[in-house]
């Protein structure tokens, strides 16, 4: 029944796609300024289709129609009411239900909030765009249909895989697809500018707020992901340069390449095609991170699905629009001379994206070559973070040096009058490092060289702000993004720096002393909860300088649909610190092995993140206002 | 000129990575072993242990049942349950294959005087690059598969007394 109800809108959604772009072609041939009301209608009618879609998939989760395979495969009668409703983009063919109705809504809200702009490129932009929206319906209908059925109906699902049942990562695949799938809307509206040679100036303006709405949301999907691999995956860190991980920061760069050299495009008319290849690489780079975690071609801890078939139909799609819009951008390129001053703000943006690419780059070899030496020679080899650590970090110390100084310079020409500032803050800025070694402890040249820049980010970001309230402006959106970004560098560098890590083995009642802590392992419980069965171990935690004991509860859970044992890490956050402790058992011994971690500043982490999006938030309320 | 070439060269390295991934699509080996139960084993190439032959699926066709062993002598768990596994090799109906992952072929050797060889064949994959293929995290790890090749289940750690029973059982059925 939901899965007659589901298929049908599919194939209406099809149909309606078709003749929207039927429709739109037939507009380009009158004269008038003025998309026809009709589009309009198809298209509200369009993402509505697609959102009952999407519910009756809800739907079907939340009553535990099992007749359909999806619901079958990831969900279970006795699951939490929260997790079945996650469950449903919590798989491959729900995933990409959510791809379908971002694009589809994107779509919609571009018709609507484009108008000030010309006919002929908007016309061209949602033909793109609902090209791409077919693409997708065709791949969900025929290859990956969410509403497949089951026969006959089993009485029970399989149950979705235990380390998917977390918060943070229930909200993750939203937040990053309204990111990436949102770069959807600036790749067709830069394939529709190229084709009717659209103003510069116009095009930017036509674009940032969709920019800054994907990259807003892209930093928090980033940062749920991060926060769910601390909390679930028990290895005490938040950022692994896993394959799947990289899919979702390479899009980033581009678009945070993009977010700044949109600027220089909408003030001075400079880099259009420039702006032009980032639009198309982002959303190009986007598909290829699903090609890459959705075929299944990298082994990565959570590759999710293993179907070849799925992944040669993303392979194809994505090298239809790659050669599409490369060879469209070879027709319309045209070489134009910058005269930059060296010093000026186009410059520095400029530098932006060079670290950008770099970045950018560097990522992109370390995820694909494992995948490149296997096909070439056959050889298993998997990058891990030292390449990129090594790579990346020492390249952070100028970038962050270039983001104190560029947001103070001047467009097109600027004279250095601020030499007697700057020094004044880095000199500030060595003191505090030199303090806090003096503190509590020294560490390597190199961190002392994070530290210093990025406290000297954040010292002139704190500057800016102060002059800013005291001329009483209140465009904070840039200083808030760039503090962030200091301090979330700065937190980094000190939770590297600080952090403790003891791996050892107890049996109840014993007790373990390192450094000024002591583990004492208490109590062992068993519970027994609504779909899992848990092994509660009680730690207590003291820290003899304070005087402080608290007590941690991490678990052995036993999941019985799917049967999987994950391991819970137990973890006390903290101000300035957090306490992580994972239990594991030991084969036919009455030992456990136990990891315990103190990671200072951890939620210091999460919030500069939060912050840095906020920055986008902030910008995009402002530009709202102003022109409506 | 110079432009055409540049376009060239765009366009073949983008060609390039193209049919990489397309190539890498039917590459995927198992890596996940959730799936694994009801898979057919192909295109086995393991190298003998002593002797200079090849190991492949042909070999197991004509057992009724396959236990498929990887160990190491560098591996605790695997001397608790080679007196297991000496107890199976009595069975008629099953054969046990051991791989013998990543060792020294020494200590390898004496592991076996010392505790006795339960296995009917012996391969070799000093690399661990084969066991990979068979979906192994780490050793010691047991697959049973049947005359067609097709996975039965899979051990996890050494097989103790209640895989001795389940394995048992089964082979017994027919």
């Amino acid at each position: 029944m939901l899965s007659n109800i589901g298929n049908t809108l599919l194939f209406l959604n099809i149909l309606l796609g078709i003749s929207i772009i039927y429709y739109l072609f037939q507009s380009l041939k009158y004269n008038n300024n003025l998309i026809s009301k009709n589009i309009y209608h198809i298209c509200s009618l369009q993402s509505t289709f697609i959102i009952i879609c999407f519910f009756t998939l809800i739907t079907a989760f939340i009553i535990s129609d099992f007749s359909i395979v999806t619901v079958y495969h990831n969900s279970h009668s006795l699951k939490p009411f929260f997790y079945k409703i996650s469950g449903t983009w919590g798989n491959h063919e729900g995933s990409l239900l959510l791809w379908a109705i971002i694009l589809t809504i994107f779509s919609f809200l571009f018709l609507l909030y484009s108008k000030s702009h010309s006919k002929n490129f908007r016309i061209y932009s949602l033909i793109v765009q609902n090209i791409l929206i077919l693409g997708f319906l065709f791949f969900l209908l025929f290859n990956s249909n969410p509403f497949s059925t089951i026969l006959p109906v089993p009485k029970e699902g399989l149950g979705l895989n235990p380390i998917l049942q977390d918060p943070a990562l229930a909200i993750h695949p939203p937040l990053l697809y309204i990111g990436f799938v949102g770069s959807s809307i600036y790749f067709s509206a830069a394939i529709g500018s190229l084709l009717t040679n659209y103003n510069g100036k116009l095009f930017a303006k036509s674009i940032k707020n969709w920019v800054l709405i994907s990259w807003s949301f892209q930093t928090l999907g980033i940062l749920t992901g991060s926060i769910w691999a601390y909390y679930e995956l028990g290895w005490g860190g938040f950022w692994f340069w896993d394959p799947v991980e990289n899919a979702s920061l390479l899009p980033w760069f581009a678009m945070t390449a993009l977010l700044h050299s949109l600027m220089v495009l909408e003030k001075r008319n400079l880099f259009y095609f420039w702006v032009i290849i980032l639009c198309l690489l982002t959303f190009i780079l986007s598909v290829t991170g699903t090609f890459l975690v959705r075929s299944g071609i990298l082994n990565s801890v959570h590759t999710f699905a293993n179907d070849p078939s799925r992944g040669l139909y993303i392979l194809v799609f994505l090298s239809l629009m790659i050669f599409g819009s490369v060879i469209l951008l070879f027709n319309k390129f045209k070489k134009s001379n910058y005269n930059l001053n060296p010093n000026s703000k186009e410059t520095f943006i400029l530098v932006n994206n060079w670290f950008m690419i770099f970045y950018l780059i560097t990522v992109l070899l370390g995820t694909v070559y494992p995948i490149f030496t296997e096909v070439l020679n056959n050889h298993k080899v998997s990058v891990g973070p030292p390449f990129y650590n090594s790579v990346i970090i020492p390249v952070v110390v100028l970038f962050l040096l270039f983001m104190s100084l560029g947001p103070h310079s001047q467009w097109i020409k600027d004279k250095f009058n601020n030499l007697n500032l700057i020094i004044k803050i880095l000199t500030a800025s060595i003191l505090i490092n030199f303090s806090i070694i003096f503190f509590f402890k020294s560490y390597s040249l190199l961190s002392n060289f994070i530290i210093i820049s990025a406290l000297f980010l954040i010292i002139s970001s704190l500057r800016d702000l102060y002059n800013l309230f005291r001329m009483k402006r209140f465009d904070a959106s840039r200083i808030v993004s760039h503090l962030a970004f200091g301090c979330l560098v700065l937190f980094i560098g000190l939770n590297h720096n600080f952090s403790l890590e003891k791996d050892f083995n107890l049996k109840l009642g014993e007790k373990k002393e390192f450094e000024n802590y002591s583990v004492k392992f208490d109590h062992l419980q068993l519970k027994e909860f609504k779909n899992y069965k848990a092994v509660v171990g009680e730690f207590s935690i003291n820290d003899s300088q304070k005087n402080l004991t608290q007590t941690l509860y991490p678990e052995i859970r036993i999941y019985q649909n799917p049967n999987t044992i994950t391991y819970e890490a137990s973890i006390r956050s903290g101000l300035l610190k957090d306490y992580y402790i994972t239990m594991s058992n030991i084969d036919r011994s009455d030992y456990y092995n136990i990891k315990f971690q103190k990671k200072p500043f951890m939620i210091w982490i999460w919030i500069s993140v939060i912050f840095i999006s906020f920055g986008g938030f902030l910008r995009l309320f402002k530009n709202a206002k102003k022109t409506y | 000129m110079q432009k055409k070439l540049i376009k060239i060269s765009i366009l073949s390295f983008i060609i390039f990575i193209i049919l990489v991934f397309f190539l890498s699509l039917n590459k995927t080996t198992i890596y996940d072993t959730k799936g694994l139960v009801g898979q057919k084993i192909s295109n086995i190439k393991l190298d003998h242990f002593s002797k200079n032959s090849i190991i492949t699926e042909k070999d197991l066709n004509n057992n009724q049942y396959t236990l498929i062993n990887f160990w190491a002598s560098w591996c605790g768990p695997c001397r608790d349950e080679n007196s297991i596994l000496l107890k199976l090799n009595k069975e008629k109906n099953l054969k046990i294959l051991g791989i013998n992952f990543k060792d020294n072929k020494k200590n390898a050797k004496n592991f076996l005087i010392e505790l006795g060889n339960p296995y009917d064949y012996l391969a070799v994959d000093s690399l661990g690059k084969q066991s990979i293929n068979f979906g192994i995290y780490g050793i010691p790890e047991s697959i049973l598969i049947d005359k067609d090749l097709v996975i039965i289940r899979k051990f996890i750690g050494p097989i103790l007394k209640n895989d001795y029973e389940y394995i048992k059982s089964t082979i017994g059925k027919k």
